[in-house]
C-alpha cells in the first residue's frame, strides 16, 4: 500500500522512528482541555497508542505509537469525545496562551479568548512555511510572545490624574525603566521609556494612576534553528480588533511574497520591513 | 493629604529579604489594630519596588515614602480596616 505521508503528516500524523507508527498531534488552543476531553486522550492512548501521552513545547498532546492502520479509527474515537487532530507543515499552527485576565492576577489582557479567536480564524491556513502565534497576557511574558511568528502580549495605558495624588513616589520607585519622575507636587510621564507594564497602577496607593488594557504586538520571532526576537511594529492599542486586522495583513503579506520552505522572519529580512509595516498600516487604517 | 501620621508600631526589614521581608511585616500588622499606622524602613531596589504593592493587594494603605538618603527607604503604612 502506498503510504501518502504528507497528507498524514498534515493532518497532525507525525511520523516515528519505528515504521508504521505515527505520533498523533492534537488540537489544543492555549494550553486548555476539559477533564472530559483528557479522559477521551487517556483511553485513545491506551487503546491505540503505547499508553502514555507527550507534552509539547507548544501547549499541545500527542500520543505516540498509533499504528497506521488505527488512523481512522483513532481519529473517530477522539472527535466522539471532542478532541480533534492538528495541523504540522507549512501553515498556521497550535495557538499558544496563558491562562490571562480571567484567572492570572497579573494578567492585563484575556489571553485565552484572544487565542481561540486567532486558532477560530487561522488555525491550519497554508502557508509558505510554519507560522505560530502566541498570546501572553502581560508584561511577565510567559508565554513568550516575541519568539512566535505573530505575539500578542497585555500592557497597560496608562494616565494619571493628579486629584487624589499626595505625592508619595510609590510610583516613581515601582517603575523600573525610570519612566516616572516627580517634581513639587507633580509626577512627570515620559512616554518615550514607558514599557506598559503597569506596576505604576498596581502600586498606586490612591489609584491616581489608571491603567487601560491593551495589545502589543510583535512580528517576526522564531526559536527554532534560527533565533530572532519579533519586533513591533505599531504602537500598543486598545483594539482587539486591530490585532486580527494586523494579523491578517502579515498572513497576507506572508503568502504574497514568502518563499516555499522560508520562514515569515526571513522573508520580512529578505523584502524588507518598510513593506510590511506599510502594508500592517494600511489594514490598521481601514 | 492625610493627616496624623504618627506610627503605633515600628519594623525595619533592612536586614532580611524577599519574601521574609513582607513576612516580617505581616507579622507586625498583626499586632495592630484596624486603622493604625506602622513605619518600615526598608532598603532600595527590590523592596522599595514591590512592597507599596503587596500592601495594597492585602488592603492596606500607603501613605508617605520617605528617602532616608542613606540607601534606605520609610513607608508609613495604615492598617486596613477590616483585617
Amino acid at each position: 500500500m502506498d503510504v501518502d505521508y504528507k497528507a498524514l503528516k498534515n493532518g497532525g500524523f507525525m511520523r516515528q522512528k519505528q515504521k508504521d507508527r505515527f505520533s498523533l498531534r492534537l488540537k489544543v488552543v492555549g494550553g486548555n482541555l476539559t477533564a472530559k476531553q483528557l479522559m477521551v486522550i487517556a483511553t485513545a492512548a491506551e487503546n491505540y497508542g503505547a499508553g502514555h501521552v507527550h507534552l509539547t513545547s507548544r501547549q499541545g498532546v500527542e500520543i505516540p505509537f498509533v499504528k497506521l492502520e488505527d488512523v481512522e479509527n483513532v481519529k473517530a474515537f477522539l472527535a466522539s469525545g471532542g478532541v480533534s487532530t492538528g495541523v504540522c507543515g507549512a501553515r498556521v499552527r497550535t495557538v499558544t496562551a496563558c491562562q490571562g485576565s480571567d484567572i492570572c492576577p497579573s494578567g492585563c489582557v484575556d489571553a485565552l479568548s484572544l487565542a481561540q479567536d486567532i486558532s477560530q480564524r487561522y488555525f491550519g491556513r497554508t502557508l509558505p512555511h510554519k507560522f505560530k502565534f502566541g498570546v501572553t497576557g502581560c508584561l511577565n511574558n510567559c508565554l513568550k510572545a516575541e519568539e512566535n511568528d505573530l505575539g500578542v502580549k497585555g500592557g497597560y495605558l496608562i494616565d494619571w490624574d493628579s486629584s487624589d495624588c499626595f505625592f508619595c513616589g510609590v510610583c516613581v520607585k515601582a517603575c523600573r525603566v525610570g519612566a516616572l519622575s516627580r517634581g513639587q507636587r507633580q509626577i512627570y510621564l515620559d512616554r518615550q521609556k514607558c514599557v506598559n507594564c503597569g506596576r505604576c497602577v498596581k502600586a498606586c496607593p490612591t489609584n491616581s494612576w489608571r491603567g487601560r488594557p491593551g495589545y502589543l504586538v510583535s512580528f517576526g520571532g522564531s526559536f527554532g534553528n534560527r533565533i530572532a526576537q519579533g519586533r513591533p511594529i505599531f504602537a500598543i492599542t486598545e483594539d482587539r480588533e486591530a490585532v486580527l486586522k494586523a494579523a491578517d495583513a502579515a498572513l497576507d503579506f506572508f503568502t504574497a511574497h514568502g518563499q516555499a520552505g522560508e520562514r515569515f522572519r526571513t522573508t520580512i529580512d529578505r523584502v524588507g520591513w518598510e513593506p510590511l509595516t506599510k502594508a500592517v498600516e494600511a489594514a490598521l487604517a481601514n | 493629604m492625610p493627616t496624623d501620621l504618627e506610627p503605633v508600631a515600628t519594623v525595619d526589614i533592612t536586614d532580611c529579604v524577599c519574601p521574609m521581608t513582607f513576612v516580617k511585616i505581616k507579622v507586625a500588622m498583626d499586632e495592630l489594630a484596624g486603622g493604625a499606622i506602622l513605619a518600615v524602613r526598608l532598603n532600595d531596589g527590590e523592596p522599595v519596588q514591590n512592597l507599596p504593592r503587596s500592601l495594597k493587594d492585602e488592603g492596606h494603605k500607603v501613605l508617605r515614602l520617605l528617602d532616608n538618603q542613606d540607601g534606605t527607604y520609610g513607608l508609613l503604612v495604615k492598617k486596613s480596616e477590616e483585617a
